[in-house]
């Protein structure tokens, strides 16, 4: 009973981030200005994943200095992330009071077999997916929220178009599946048949569904709001920009206004350049933070 | 009767939903013609520093606060804050529509995030509800005009002047309709000014 309600209060703060921009900070003057251009949280980091994928060797949480500078600077929600499967870093990042914790890809896995039992903490969790099967068994382990893994770092939004396509086809798949399918189809997703089952009658989530990964324009999060994201993550999309004030505050309108494109087409007007952007093949295979977790 | 959902960020969804179990119209708004629409408004949780800026921004502020002078007007958590007259340590500007003075998250960070039972007295009809308390606000102080609703323990959690109502919990994510439903009796009262 303990558990059901916690899972409540968990999921009752991704219901409050709906519709807004989570944005990737290094530092207390980054998270002030993401809060004065309406963020509705910010990402406490060492690191923007741009500067992760370029500096290479093994990504950790952040140093707690820096997040406790930053949730100092700002009243908004903080996040910070933790290594897949390192529940000690989870542990600690619930020490120190951060509202919720991303277990990402993003860093270097910890545990290649297993991720953190998210039931035990008291803290939400949000993951990273890449299908149905992915964002089932990450709620499962108690995750309250979950987004696209896109590729992180790559200013490219084309991962996380895919992984949102995958796991909205995914639900509408299950729609049209009797329900004497579903244990055969909970296999075949790696999931649990009970949230299987759940999803089926829902036609969604049972948990709030963002997009991550690759967002750099009003457009692009125009794009994963319009495909069924529910807020958007941004990460090097705008500190790594050259007007990371104006990129900031016209993410946040296009994202409000998703469906509203006279006002994106305003929005996008003379940003300035977007960060520079990769194209997903020339990143080798090890260096893609979207195939960690599993 | 069109009661509308300010859809500019937040738990709009939720209170979407439950207006339609009560077989309620409940159309979204983001423009000022969307609002001019309705007959009543639900302002719902989210970060309220995202929503003033945005409500500023897109020139929904003023329509916003002329509503709420000659129609009703719900606000759960983030929307209590905008409706309230002051809000302690805050840069923001707020619609000033009830006369509270809040504290915004006031009970701490997201694990001090709760559920408990509220204890309701609406209007001589007295009941409780499960109140879902994030990142809650608090009520200091409460102005001549405004009539108390609700109360945590001996807490004042939910309130209401002749056309605002307020909680400072989230009654959308409850299986609970009580506060919904005084909401609509409420808005009817305004119907034909």
């Amino acid at each position: 009973m303990q558990t059901i309600e916690n899972m409540r209060v968990k999921i009752g703060l991704a219901e409050m981030l709906k519709g807004g921009v989570i944005m990737d900070v290094t530092t207390a003057e980054q998270a002030k200005i993401a809060e004065e251009a309406g963020a509705v949280a910010v990402m406490a980091l060492e690191r923007i994943p741009a500067d992760i994928r370029a500096h290479g060797g093994v990504a950790r949480m952040s140093d707690p200095t820096v997040i406790k500078s930053i949730q100092t600077a700002v009243s908004i929600p903080v996040m910070a992330k933790c290594r897949i499967g390192h529940f000690a870093e989870a542990q600690v990042l619930e020490a120190l009071g951060v509202d919720f914790i991303d277990e990402s890809e993003v860093l270097t896995p910890a545990d290649e077999e297993f991720h953190v039992d998210k039931w035990k903490f008291k803290v939400p969790f949000v993951c990273g997916c890449r299908n149905l099967g992915e964002a089932l068994r990450r709620i499962a382990e108690g995750a309250a929220m979950i987004r696209t893994k896109g590729e992180a770092g790559s200013g490219n939004i084309v991962e996380a178009v895919r992984h949102m396509r995958a796991v909205q086809g995914g639900i509408r798949r299950l729609q049209g599946l009797g329900d004497e399918e579903l244990v055969t189809e909970a296999k075949n997703l790696g999931a649990p048949v009970e949230l299987v089952r759940e999803v089926k009658k829902l036609g969604k989530l049972p948990v709030p569904n963002f997009s991550a990964g690759g967002v750099a324009t009003p457009a692009d999060a125009s794009l994963m709001m319009q495909l069924g994201a529910e807020t958007v993550f941004v990460g090097s999309g705008i500190f790594k920009s050259s007007d990371p004030v104006k990129r900031a505050r016209a993410i946040v309108s296009a994202t409000t206004h998703y469906l509203d494109f006279d006002l994106i087409a305003r929005e996008s007007e003379g940003l300035g350049e977007a960060m520079p952007g990769l194209e997903i093949s020339s990143i080798p295979e090890n260096e893609r933070m979207a195939g960690r977790g599993w | 009767m069109r009661i509308g959902v300010l859809a500019i960020q937040g738990d709009y969804g939720k209170h979407r939903q439950m207006l339609e179990s009560l077989g309620q119209e409940a159309p979204l708004v983001r423009t000022e013609r969307e609002l001019k629409e309705c007959d009543g408004l639900i302002v719902p949780g989210g970060e309220s520093t995202t929503l003033t800026i945005l409500l500023q921004k897109h020139g929904l502020w003023d329509p916003l606060h002329a509503f709420g002078r000659r129609k009703a007007i719900f606000g759960t958590c983030a929307g209590l804050i905008l409706l309230s007259r002051e809000v302690r340590d805050h840069k923001l500007a707020s619609l000033n529509l009830i006369d509270l003075e809040v504290e915004r998250n006031a009970y701490g960070r997201q694990i001090d995030s709760f559920i408990d039972r509220v204890r309701l007295d609406l209007r001589g009809t007295p009941g409780s509800m499960e109140g879902v308390f994030i990142r809650a606000p608090r009520i200091i102080a409460c102005g001549m005009e405004v009539t108390p609703l609700g109360w945590h323990h001996e807490e004042v959690v939910a309130a209401e002047n002749e056309h605002i109502m307020v909680s400072t919990f989230h009654p959308e994510l409850t299986e609970s309709t009580l506060l919904h439903r005084h909401f609509l009796t409420k808005v009817s009262r305004f119907l034909h000014d």
